[in-house]
């Protein structure tokens, strides 16, 4: 449950957050304030804030989904993916900028349109780009989604809150539990995954840092 | 002769600086046109209007009668017809060789995967570069990316070619293999608009030279009146200066 709500939460958030960052680069001045103002929201408001937002104060918004505990799902996801997409926006606006301006004069010039060379030529360099930085997202999503048990979304921390309300004795042990499974998910891959695209990156000529 | 590119009366400024002041050519079928001149002189900007990636202030580019300022949308359709090779390449970064030349033929003039592949290799094969055609552009020297980028053009089969200071980036050494390909390409008839300071390769192809300055056109010729009689003085300066940095062999050295 956790990993689902973790996974979905940032596929999510990666498609908003795409868009946002396509509409700050590229947008008229109107969508720029707008993805501007959304990014501004959403990274100044604490996520249980939002949790209680969405899975109290809104739930009934998705109720749609069949039951409490599929809407309670629901109304996690949408907490934390529209604060990833908030940060996601600003990564990829970042990448996307740093993506060379030659790229976007060469692919102008075979004959592109704007969209081809944004989807074909500067979002897969600007993608690899943040990936490095996208694992630190991971790595904050997957953690905060612990928050979701909070609304009482049945999550790894729900699970083992749970556990120990029947074994109180154990309580140091299982949260020690949580602990190594939440790293064990977190650390392996934010290190692979950072490492391999930062060497990638090397081979590609992309990117900074030491040769 | 058909004119393939009229350039009639643009002008350009950015903010105060006038860039382009007034510059009109054309260039008909098969020829090869080399703008030189000073830098600041306007002859990036100039290749740059041509294709519309600087669109001009004023004036009017054709393309083989086709206005390329009349309508926005079919703008990347008119793109395709004209090539363009960079100073700095502009290879895209995260394609291998092969598929920085096929993407076009792909992606823009609607060929099939294999199509567009065979495509690709033929004019990998042209530059010499058939062998490295699974490197990515940062595992290849400058001399090897400005081929692949020349290869780039020549697969989209365009009407005409631009080349802006295609060479001026590379070392010395890696020249040499540059001007080679741009010969053998010019000696097939690819018109083509080249800015470059390299005499030897404007001697032996070009039909017409353009000497700029300031953003005007101050005087064209056959690179025999260039070489023997120019008229301008700032022509004259110029082209000595050129003699004192290259030395008067290396300038009038054949390429062929």
């Amino acid at each position: 449950m956790t990993l689902a709500l973790t996974l979905i939460s940032l596929a999510v958030g990666f498609v908003v957050g795409t868009a946002l960052a396509l509409m700050r680069v590229y947008g008229p001045v109107e969508l720029q304030w707008i993805a501007k103002g959304y990014e501004k929201i959403f990274r100044s408001i604490p996520l249980l804030i939002l949790l209680f937002i969405f899975g109290a104060a809104l739930l009934s918004w998705f109720m749609w989904a069949g039951s409490i505990v599929a809407a309670l799902f629901v109304a996690a996801v949408f907490a934390l993916a529209l604060r990833s997409a908030a940060y996601q926006s600003e990564l990829f606006r970042g990448s996307i900028l740093s993506v060379d301006i030659g790229q976007m004069m060469a692919a102008r010039s075979v004959g592109m349109t704007d969209l081809q060379a944004t989807r074909h030529i500067i979002l897969p360099q600007a993608y690899r780009l943040s990936l490095p930085g996208w694992t630190n997202e991971y790595a904050v999503v997957i953690k905060d989604s612990s928050l979701a048990s909070a609304i009482g979304v049945i999550d790894m921390l729900y699970q083992g809150q749970a556990f120990m309300n029947t074994y109180p004795a154990l309580f140091l042990g299982i949260i020690l539990v949580i602990a190594i499974i939440y790293f064990v998910f977190t650390y392996p891959i934010t290190k692979y995954v950072g490492e391999s695209m930062t060497n990638k990156l090397r081979q590609l000529g992309l990117g900074g840092g030491k040769q | 002769m058909t004119k393939v590119i009229e350039v009639i009366d643009v002008w350009k400024a950015y903010d105060k600086l006038e860039v382009l002041k007034g510059i009109s050519f054309d260039v008909s079928e098969g020829e090869v046109k080399v703008v030189f001149g000073p830098s600041g002189s306007g002859k990036s900007t100039l290749l740059r209007v041509i294709n519309m990636l600087t669109p001009p202030d004023k004036g009017e580019v054709l393309l083989r009668g086709e206005s390329l300022m009349a309508h926005k949308a079919e703008l990347s359709k008119l793109r395709t017809r004209i090539g363009f090779v960079f100073q700095n390449f502009n290879l895209f970064a995260h394609l291998k060789a092969i598929d920085n030349v096929s993407i076009g033929p792909r992606l823009v003039l609607g060929k099939t995967k294999e199509e567009a592949q065979e495509i690709a290799h033929k004019a990998l094969e042209k530059v010499r570069m058939a062998d490295w055609s699974h490197h990515y552009p940062a595992q290849l020297s400058g001399g090897q990316q400005q081929r692949v980028g020349i290869a780039r053009s020549i697969a989209m089969n365009p009407d005409v070619i631009l080349f802006d200071e295609p060479t001026s980036a590379l070392d010395p050494e890696l020249i040499g293999e540059v001007l080679q390909v741009m010969l053998d390409i010019a000696k097939e008839g690819t018109t083509m608009i080249v800015v470059t300071h390299e005499m030897g390769f404007a001697r032996a192809v070009s039909s017409e030279m353009i000497f700029m300055d300031e953003g005007v056109i101050v005087e064209t010729g056959t690179p025999k009146h260039f070489f023997e009689n120019p008229q301008s003085k700032r022509a004259i300066d110029f082209l000595h200066k050129l003699e004192v940095l290259y030395g008067k062999a290396e300038a009038d050295k054949q390429l062929v």
